[in-house]
C-alpha cells in the first residue's frame, strides 16, 4: 500500500462526547421528535464509541488512507456516449413540468 | 482616515473538455433541457462516476501555466449539502489535496504596471444542474413556489481558481480577472466567457486602515455577470463598506448580491448557519498519482506566459500597453506577430502592419489575420522591401491588398511588374520636367506665391512614375525646378 499524505489530527477528539443530535438531524433534513432524539442519539453514541476504541490504538505506523482499494488512476477517455432520452429520464421524475424536473420551493441557504 | 481594500476572487471555470467530468454526455453550452443526462450525472442508483482524463490533463496544464505546484497525489472528495439542481445531494469536488497548489496570476494595468497576486489553490469538481425558479412572477428565488431544473450541465467538469486576498481595487480585480481569462483561453482548457457562464466569479471584500496589517471583516459578492459588474460592484462595496466604518458601525459578514440596475450590493440575508460540507473522500473514485513523467510532457505543451509575452512586447519590441495588451488578447494573432518579427527583425512595422491595414482587410472580410492569404514570412517580405527602400509605403499598401487577394510573395511581384522604387534622380528629372511643362498655369501660380500647388504637382510626377519613384526625392527636384 503507498502512504497516503493524509492530514488529521495528532490527538482525535473522542467523537461520543462531540455528538450534537439534533444538529446532525438538521444537517440530514430529518425532524426527529424528543423520543427519537433519545432513542437515536443513544444509539448513535453506542456506534462512536466503537470509533473511540479504534481511536485509542497506537497508529503512528500505519498509513492513513483515502481508499480501500489499491488501484489508482481508473480514468476514461473524452469520448462520448450516449445520452438518455428525455422522456425517459423525466419518467422517474416525481414531477415534470414541461421539458423539467418540478420541485418545490428553494429556501435560500 | 485612509483605507484600503483587500479583495481575494474565487473564479470558478468549466473546462472545454467533449463529454462530462465522470459520464460520456455531451459538454455543451445550452441546448435542449434534460437531453444530455444519464444514469450517472442524475445520480440514479448504481451509477458509478469515472474521472475524464482530458479534464485532470487540462488542470495539471492551467497549474503549470501559473507556476501553480502540482501534487504526486490527489483525491476526490464529497461535499455535502442539499440543493435541489445537484441530484446527489453531495458534490464530487477536492478538499484537502487539491490538483494544484499555490501558483501566481501576474497582470498588468493600463498604464502597463506589472502586478501579481499568487493563489492559494485550482481543484477540481463538478458543476451542477440550473434552475429557474417560478410561480414569483420575476424569476427570483424570494417569492417563488417551485422551481424547474435542468440537469444539462450537471457534471460539467469545473475548476475552482481561488486566490489568495492580494488585490486592492477594482481597476486591478478586473486586470487579475482578464490575465487569469487570457491564460486559460490560450492553453485552451475554457472558453471562458461571463455569458454563457463559463467563467464565473465571486470576490470577498474588506477594508482596513492603510498600514493596518490585519484583515477587515469580508462580505462576500455574488451576481456579477461582466467584468464590467465585477468593476462597479467592488467599488460600490469599498465605498459602502467604508460609509458603514466611518459612521461608526461595524461591518457584517455576509454574502451580497450585486444589483446591476440600481448599482448597489445588497444583503442577501442566509440564514447565519455555518456551512458544514462533511467533507470525506469519495469512496467511488480511487485516487490520482501524478507522475513526473507526465507532469513534464504536459509542461512541453505550456505555451508562454501572457505576462511573459507583455514584457517582451513592451520592453524588447517598444510597443505601447495597447497594442501589446491588443495582440496578446488574440493569442494566434500574437503569434502571427511573433513570426513577422522573426523573419522582419521590425517590430515596430510589424506593429503597424498587423494592428493596421491587416486588422482593417480582416475586418472587413471576416477572414482573420492568421488564416488570411498573407503568410507572416510574405509581410515580413513587404517590411524588409520598405525598409531597403526599395518600395514606398504607397505601393506597400497596394502590394498587401493584392498578397491579401492570394497574389502571393511581394518581392516577386515587385521584380515582376518593376515595381521597385525609382530613386534615380535622372530619370525622376525627366518626370518632373515632363509635369512641369505639362502643367504651366500651376507652375505660374506657385511663382505668382501660391504654394499650396506644389502638393498638386508632386502628386502629379509620382501618377507619372505610376508610384514608384521616391517621394521624397520628388518634393526636392520639384521644388528645385519650381525655385530655378
Amino acid at each position: 500500500m503507498i502512504p497516503l499524505p493524509f492530514n488529521h489530527r495528532s490527538t482525535p477528539i473522542l467523537s461520543s462526547e462531540k455528538i450534537d443530535i439534533r444538529y446532525v438531524a438538521t444537517l440530514a433534513r430529518l425532524a426527529l421528535t424528543d423520543d427519537e432524539v433519545a432513542r437515536f442519539g443513544a444509539q448513535l453514541g453506542d456506534l462512536l464509541e466503537h470509533v473511540d476504541a479504534l481511536a485509542k490504538l497506537d497508529v503512528s505506523a500505519v498509513a492513513a488512507t483515502a481508499q480501500v482499494v489499491e488501484s489508482r488512476n481508473v480514468e476514461r477517455d473524452d469520448i462520448l456516449a450516449p445520452s438518455l432520452d428525455r422522456e425517459v429520464v423525466l419518467a422517474q421524475a416525481p414531477a415534470r413540468q414541461g421539458a423539467f424536473f418540478r420541485v418545490p420551493r428553494i429556501i435560500a441557504e | 482616515m485612509q483605507y484600503e481594500a483587500v479583495i481575494g476572487i474565487e473564479c470558478h471555470v468549466e473546462l472545454k473538455t467533449a463529454t462530462k467530468m465522470f459520464c460520456g454526455c455531451p459538454n455543451e453550452f445550452g441546448g435542449e433541457p434534460n437531453t444530455k443526462v444519464c444514469p450517472v450525472c442524475l445520480a440514479l442508483p448504481g451509477s458509478l462516476p469515472v474521472p475524464n482524463r482530458a479534464a485532470i490533463d487540462h488542470m495539471v496544464r492551467a497549474g503549470l501555466a501559473v507556476e501553480a505546484a502540482i501534487p504526486t497525489f490527489s483525491k476526490f472528495d464529497r461535499k455535502n449539502y442539499f440543493y435541489p439542481d445537484m441530484p446527489k445531494d453531495y458534490q464530487i469536488s477536492q478538499f484537502d489535496m487539491p490538483l494544484t497548489q499555490g501558483g501566481v496570476v501576474k497582470y498588468w494595468l493600463e498604464d502597463g504596471t506589472m502586478k501579481s497576486c499568487r493563489l492559494t489553490r485550482i481543484h477540481l469538481e463538478e458543476d451542477t444542474g440550473k434552475s429557474t425558479h417560478a410561480g414569483s412572477g420575476d424569476g427570483r428565488i424570494s417569492g417563488s413556489t417551485y422551481s424547474l431544473i435542468d440537469f444539462n450541465r450537471a457534471g460539467v467538469p469545473l475548476m475552482e481558481c481561488v486566490s489568495e486576498p492580494e488585490i486592492h481595487s477594482a481597476d486591478e480585480a478586473v486586470a487579475y480577472l482578464e490575465s487569469l481569462r487570457r491564460t486559460l483561453q490560450q492553453l485552451g482548457v475554457s472558453d471562458v466567457k461571463m455569458e454563457e457562464g463559463s467563467l464565473r466569479c465571486d470576490a470577498n471584500v474588506s477594508i482596513r486602515p492603510v498600514g493596518a496589517s490585519e484583515l477587515g471583516t469580508k462580505t462576500e459578492i455574488k451576481n456579477m455577470n461582466s467584468f464590467r459588474s465585477v468593476h462597479r460592484a467592488i467599488q460600490s462595496e469599498i465605498a459602502r463598506q467604508i460609509a458603514v466604518v466611518e459612521a461608526g458601525e461595524r461591518i457584517v459578514q455576509e454574502t451580497r448580491g450585486w444589483d446591476e440596475i440600481n448599482g448597489t450590493t445588497i444583503s442577501m440575508r442566509s440564514k447565519e448557519q455555518a456551512h458544514d460540507y462533511r467533507y470525506f473522500p469519495d469512496p467511488d473514485l480511487v485516487p490520482m498519482e501524478i507522475t513526473a513523467a507526465y507532469v513534464d510532457a504536459l509542461r512541453e505543451t505550456i505555451p508562454e506566459a501572457p505576462w511573459k509575452r507583455f514584457l517582451r512586447y513592451t520592453q524588447s519590441y517598444g510597443l505601447n500597453v495597447l497594442q501589446a495588451t491588443q495582440l496578446i488578447d488574440t493569442q494566434p494573432l500574437a503569434s502571427y506577430f511573433d513570426a513577422v518579427v522573426a523573419a522582419s527583425d521590425n517590430a515596430q512595422q510589424a506593429t503597424n502592419f498587423v494592428l493596421g491595414d491587416l486588422s482593417r482587410l480582416a475586418n472587413e472580410s471576416g477572414t482573420p489575420v492568421w488564416l488570411s492569404a498573407v503568410s507572416p514570412e510574405h509581410l515580413a517580405e513587404l517590411i524588409v522591401l520598405v525598409d531597403g527602400k526599395t518600395i514606398n509605403s504607397k505601393i506597400a499598401k497596394e502590394l498587401l491588398v493584392r498578397m491579401w487577394a492570394g497574389e502571393g510573395s511581394p518581392k516577386a511581384l515587385v521584380e515582376r511588374e518593376g515595381l521597385a522604387q525609382t530613386s534615380d534622380p535622372a530619370a525622376i528629372e525627366a518626370f518632373v520636367v515632363d509635369v512641369l511643362a505639362a502643367n504651366e498655369k500651376s507652375v505660374n501660380d506657385y511663382r505668382a506665391g501660391k504654394t499650396n500647388v506644389m502638393g498638386f504637382l508632386v502628386g502629379q510626377v509620382m501618377k507619372a512614375s505610376r508610384g514608384k519613384a521616391d517621394p521624397a526625392l520628388v518634393n526636392d527636384v520639384v521644388k528645385k525646378k519650381l525655385e530655378q
